[in-house]
């Protein structure tokens, strides 16, 4: 069925079997590979995406429930050649090994601090209980996240 | 994963799901936040064969103040209803059981209707609107009924809910800001609750400690007779049939159904 939305700014209008999970829209229809699918149960928040500004699971959302609305991933966060405040201290603090999980964890900093300008550490520990990561221990997406939240006061 | 595929259509309003709902019958499945059923359906558990979307039916989303009962409308996000100032100050178990619920991206699509009709005997919210002593509201051909939250879990994932009804309201007794509790046993920060116990105004209701969540009727009997926190607490487990799995045995599950709803008795009496 046909379903219309906005992919990082742009209207959208494609033909999608509706069992077509929004991690597969994005990927794979608009190619935008930025999303990850880790765990594909709604547990590791790899596939996190901002929908009409909320922090969602992709894997656990269908396209077709996403018609009219907006979608943000990972590609659509740098301002062209600058980067979002939360993925310059992603990069400043390290706060990645293997990479696998930042995007949906810099999606879900992205959305945390758009609720929540200057969150203490216990609230950036629980508002990310969302998100795995299995390399960092999180000691330094902790640090990253207080740095955005710096930057950006 | 990939669900089996299906017909999709989309209800306008409540009126608009309950003919949808009539006209396809069991092979139907409504979907709001999806947060239950989608990975059902992923894993091939559930494989419905048309869903109907009630997720935009902004009707049945609200969080509304009455003569002593918040009435909150089961499309309601958890996440709406864990920041909720009117649950805050009058029925605060509910919203603290609903910001419990999995994760931040969690709440901000599974919706209390939702998590009610699947009923997970494991989950939150299902135990909090029984300690609260709920009423749920069903819209279906014949008109609106309405169901106590004792009457509405009959086992694993089955309510009394008819496959023509939706579920429209939560309707939850005014307990005022204290007086309450909820302890939450898990291993993972997201998990569901391996026990959970849910007390307000001298109910006590345990989750996963059997088929349906689960009022601890021995406790509450002990309590009304005069017993002490601790003494009350020790017969938590009675009337129980804990499932045994990975995270603990039927003989922990009462451990920690004693020792979780001794703790949040002491809490709720402050």
């Amino acid at each position: 069925m046909q379903v219309e939305m906005t992919v990082n700014g742009r209207h959208r209008s494609d033909d999608v079997e509706p069992r077509m999970l929004l991690a597969h829209y994005l990927r794979d229809v608009c190619g935008l590979k930025a999303t990850n699918i880790g765990c594909d149960t709604t547990s590791c928040g790899a596939c996190t995406v901002h929908l009409d500004g909320e922090s969602v699971k992709s894997c656990t959302v269908l396209a077709v429930q996403c018609e009219g609305n907006a979608v943000r991933t990972l590609e659509g966060l740098a301002e062209g050649d600058e980067l979002h405040p939360v993925q310059a201290a992603f990069r400043r603090e390290h706060a990645l090994q293997c990479g696998f999980c930042t995007p949906g964890m810099v999606m879900a900093v992205a959305a945390l601090l758009e609720r929540n300008r200057q969150p203490s550490e216990e609230e950036i520990r629980q508002g990310l209980e969302g998100n795995i990561c299995r390399c960092t221990g999180y000691h330094n997406i902790i640090r990253a996240t207080q740095a955005a939240a710096e930057a950006s006061a | 994963m990939i669900p089996a595929a299906f017909d999709y259509v989309r209800a306008g309003s409540i009126a608009e799901a309950v003919e949808l709902l009539a006209e396809h019958g069991d092979e139907a499945k409504l979907i709001a936040g999806g947060h239950s059923l989608l990975p059902m359906m992923k894993l091939r558990l559930a494989f419905p064969s048309v869903l109907i979307d009630v997720g935009r039916v902004a009707e049945a989303s609200y969080i509304r103040v009455e003569d002593e009962i918040v009435a909150i409308g089961a499309l309601t996000r958890h996440a709406v209803v864990a920041a909720s100032p009117e649950l805050a100050a009058n029925a605060p178990l509910l919203a603290r059981a609903a910001g419990l619920v999995g994760d931040p991206q969690v709440r901000n699509r599974g919706t209390i209707g939702g998590s009610l009709a699947h009923a997970d005997p494991a989950a939150d919210l299902p135990a909090a609107v029984l300690a609260s002593d709920a009423v749920l509201v069903a819209a279906g051909p014949a008109g609106r009924r309405e169901i106590p939250a004792g009457e509405f879990f009959t086992g694993y994932y089955e309510t009394a809910l008819s496959p023509q009804e939706v579920l429209l309201e939560v309707r939850v007794p005014m307990t005022g800001p204290s007086g309450w509790h909820y302890e939450k046993f898990t291993r993972r920060a997201n998990d569901w609750a391996i026990v959970a116990v849910a007390v307000v105004a001298g109910r006590v209701a345990l989750a996963n400690m059997g088929s349906t969540p689960l009022r601890a009727t021995a406790v509450e009997a002990a309590l009304r007779g005069g017993a002490d926190v601790a003494e009350a607490a020790r017969a938590a487990a009675e009337g129980t049939e804990p499932i045994g799995d990975l995270n603990a045995d039927p003989e922990f599950r009462r451990h920690l159904a004693r020792v979780l709803t001794r703790r949040s008795l002491q809490a709720a009496a402050g």
